[in-house]
């Protein structure tokens, strides 16, 4: 864990810190009494406090995971649950504090916001500071708001569906995020209402050795279309931070629901997320998940296809620089007939990075006529950096059609020489064949978000070749 | 070569021995091509004509054990490839590589750009489509990625769209015949000519005299075991038409190794 920091803000942009920004802080550590502070400084009912001390039961009992990544480094004694960045959530840029909205501004949130997105929120430390939403998705009955909030003002709502998809004793994980959540999204789409322009939250974490635990909880009623875009940055510090969030998505029949992460944060961050969504009767999940940043991240979108004719689609890039690790992958459970997956996961390791692909690819023995393709490459840049692949597969039903395809390569000699040969460097061309490598991922992005992320990979590939 | 009052740039090489993962592929071989000039590079298989593009271009696995290559009175030697292509040269490859997700306008751009050669956008839409187009080529090869999935011919072609807009002074074309029929060569030859002339000298390695009917040389060179044996005018290659390169090797004092040709592991 003693990394020195210097190491860490090696061609991480967003490494910056405002200094100490927040209102009220939690004592280190985990406790019941911390967990009860958070509820009580939320004013939340009875349900959720209870909620809340059972999900830190199951997290006391339950071991850390013996598998995956190397979490060895996590001080669970060390770590703030809970801090509150600021007294009111601002509705305008204006209303928020002024170095946190200094540093949206760094992060180009505001602007983007402008240009291209319906709704924004953004988070700082525990609590949305930021949210807005376009006035006429609000007048079709569209809800974004933070989970804090969606609790509060549309209990009905928020109950039927919180935890159902995650509950808290699902892995250890989860359980901490269940018993300390704070802040994350609440999105509700009416029937038939296409929200066509993306809706975007945005994670930051400031303070040294601190524990994000958004709660994402997304649902989108019948034949209704949604796009969610998160992303993520945090400080370079010596110590460090966890992030463990739980996502829940509920995809009516015939829905339509797109998820987009571009996870960004820095080398000293535990990114430890759990995703899963459950789609109905001929509905579309998307999971399109890049990862980019993190010291370790482990992550496996899931998706449940539970009425006939529903499709799941993984998308996922893990790029691992120098002592990352990205164990990351994809879950795809057909329990419904006539159900199809897709899953495609690009990985590249640079340096002495690391990336995992693991993945569970389940069948249940009614659920015949499934259609799934499975397609892995991992791209290596250096002799030591490493890729594994963990497929799983556990097929009880007969008529099924599997496809599975893994390939590993290295940046090949001949392709950087023919890159070279017509004039190219060499570093642009390792980031122009990393780039290509992903272009199936990031044609799938807002035009704003490719850009963003080839400048990125450039970026890493500077200094790092030749 | 005249001697005139200002000698053209030239591709010089003295001497040159290549070795590739310690084996001695070239040795001792003596080249010059001027600019303006198209010169032949003919051999049997395994003579080492694919090394000496290779060794030209600065490709990493081609490492050179004697002599020198010289161009614009420079030492190429200690230079990487993109500083030789920023410099005029050009090498179209026997095998074009794939690179899968870099469309073709990306791929050009970039090299333009890499030369320092950078058009404004639509002038340079304008020239990469006309190339394409006079290549015989659909526009769609644009957004394609570069040579992921073409066919040999596409390859080749490609190739030469790619020296129609990067212009350089001296080219070197690897059995850029290979593989094509008799319309899809005449039209790459056609592209070569179009763009040759007094800026830029070119050597065809080749096999067979096919393309030779299209792009005349002015000067033919015969190359076996690693070296130049025998260099001319245009009745060489009617002499290796007629009794290939037998004759040749003989004169050199080389063996003739039968079924050597097909074996060779290194063209």
């Amino acid at each position: 864990m003693a990394v020195a920091a210097k190491d860490l803000t090696k061609d991480y942009k967003y490494g910056f810190n405002d200094g100490d920004e927040f209102v009220y802080r939690a004592e280190r550590g985990l406790s019941a009494e911390v967990v009860a502070d958070i509820s009580r400084r939320k004013s939340e009912p009875p349900w959720m406090l209870e909620f809340r001390l059972k999900a830190l039961e199951h997290f006391r009992q339950r071991p850390m995971p013996s598998w995956g990544a190397d979490l060895s480094g996590i001080d669970f004694d060390d770590i703030y649950y809970y801090v509150r960045p600021a007294e009111e959530q601002g509705r305008t840029w204006d209303e928020v504090p002024e170095g946190i909205k200094r540093t949206f501004d760094r992060l180009g949130i505001p602007e983007a916001e402008r240009k291209f997105l319906a709704g924004v929120s953004a988070q700082y430390e525990s609590e949305v500071v930021y949210h807005s939403i376009r006035e006429d998705l609000e007048k079709l009955g569209v809800l974004f708001c933070d989970c804090d909030t969606g609790l509060r003002e549309h209990p009905e709502i928020f109950r039927k569906y919180f935890g159902t998809v995650i509950p808290p004793n699902d892995n250890k994980f989860a359980a901490l995020n269940s018993a300390v959540w704070s802040g994350g999204s609440f999105v509700y789409v009416p029937k038939g209402v296409r929200v066509e322009i993306p809706l975007q939250a945005y994670f930051r974490i400031n303070t040294e050795s601190m524990g994000q635990f958004e709660r994402t909880l997304i649902i989108a009623e019948e034949g209704s279309f949604v796009h969610y875009i998160e992303g993520c940055t945090a400080p370079t510090y010596s110590k460090d931070s966890l992030h463990s969030a739980v996502v829940e998505i509920i995809a009516m029949p015939n829905s339509h629901v797109r998820y987009t992460t571009i996870q960004n944060w820095s080398n000293n961050v535990y990114n430890l997320v759990t995703k899963r969504a459950i789609a109905k009767e001929h509905s579309v999940v998307e999971w399109i998940d890049g990862n980019l940043g993190s010291k370790v991240t482990m992550k496996y979108p899931s998706i449940y296809l539970m009425g006939e004719g529903a499709h799941g689609e993984v998308l996922s890039v893990a790029f691992a620089g120098d002592g990352q690790h990205q164990d990351a992958g994809a879950k795809v459970i057909h329990v419904a007939p006539n159900t199809t997956s897709t899953i495609v996961s690009k990985s590249v390791s640079k340096g002495t990075g690391r990336t995992s692909y693991r993945g569970h690819l389940k069948v249940y023995p009614k659920a015949h006529n499934v259609r799934s393709s499975v397609r892995c490459d991992a791209l290596l840049l250096d002799e030591q950096a490493r890729s594994d692949t963990y497929p799983y597969m556990d097929v009880e039903a007969e008529d099924v059609q599997i496809g599975h395809e893994a390939t590993v390569s290295k940046v090949g000699d001949e392709q950087l020489f023919y890159l070279q040969s017509r004039g190219i460097s060499e570093v642009e061309a390792t980031a122009m064949i990393v780039n290509g490598f992903i272009e199936p991922f990031v044609k799938e992005l807002p035009m704003e978000y490719a850009l963003e992320l080839n400048r990125l990979i450039a970026l890493q590939m500077e200094g790092s070749v030749g | 070569m005249s001697e005139s009052p200002v000698a053209p740039d030239r591709l010089e090489i003295r001497g040159l021995g290549v070795a590739v993962d310690g084996k001695q592929i070239l040795s001792g071989l003596d080249i010059t091509v001027p600019k303006g000039q198209v010169h032949a590079l003919m051999g049997p298989n395994g003579a080492g004509k694919t090394s000496l593009g290779y060794a030209v271009m600065g490709h990493p696995k081609y490492q050179v054990t004697a002599g020198d290559i010289r161009w614009k009175d420079q030492s190429l030697l200690s230079m990487r490839p993109e500083d030789r292509a920023r410099m005029g040269l050009f090498l179209s490859l026997q095998y074009p590589t794939a690179i899968p997700g870099v469309t073709t306008v990306n791929f050009l751009r970039a090299a333009l750009k890499g030369q320092g050669k950078e058009l404004p956008a639509r002038e340079f839409l304008k020239l990469v489509r006309e190339q394409v187009a006079a290549l015989k080529m659909d526009q769609a090869f644009m957004s394609r990625y570069i040579n992921d999935s073409f066919s040999g011919g596409e390859k080749k072609r490609m190739e030469i769209v790619q020296l129609a807009v990067l212009r350089p002074e001296m080219a070197i074309l690897d059995e850029t015949d290979s593989g094509l029929d008799v319309d899809a060569l005449r039209t790459v030859a056609e592209g070569v000519n179009r763009v040759r002339g007094d800026g830029m000298g070119v050597l065809i390695i080749t096999h067979y005299q096919r393309i030779l009917d299209y792009i005349v040389p002015d000067r033919v060179h015969v190359m076996a075991a690693g070296r130049i044996i025998a260099s001319g005018g245009g009745e060489l290659v009617d002499r290796i038409e007629m009794d290939g390169y037998d004759p040749f090797l003989l004169e050199a004092g080389l063996e003739i190794e039968v079924g050597a040709a097909a074996a060779a592991p290194v063209g």
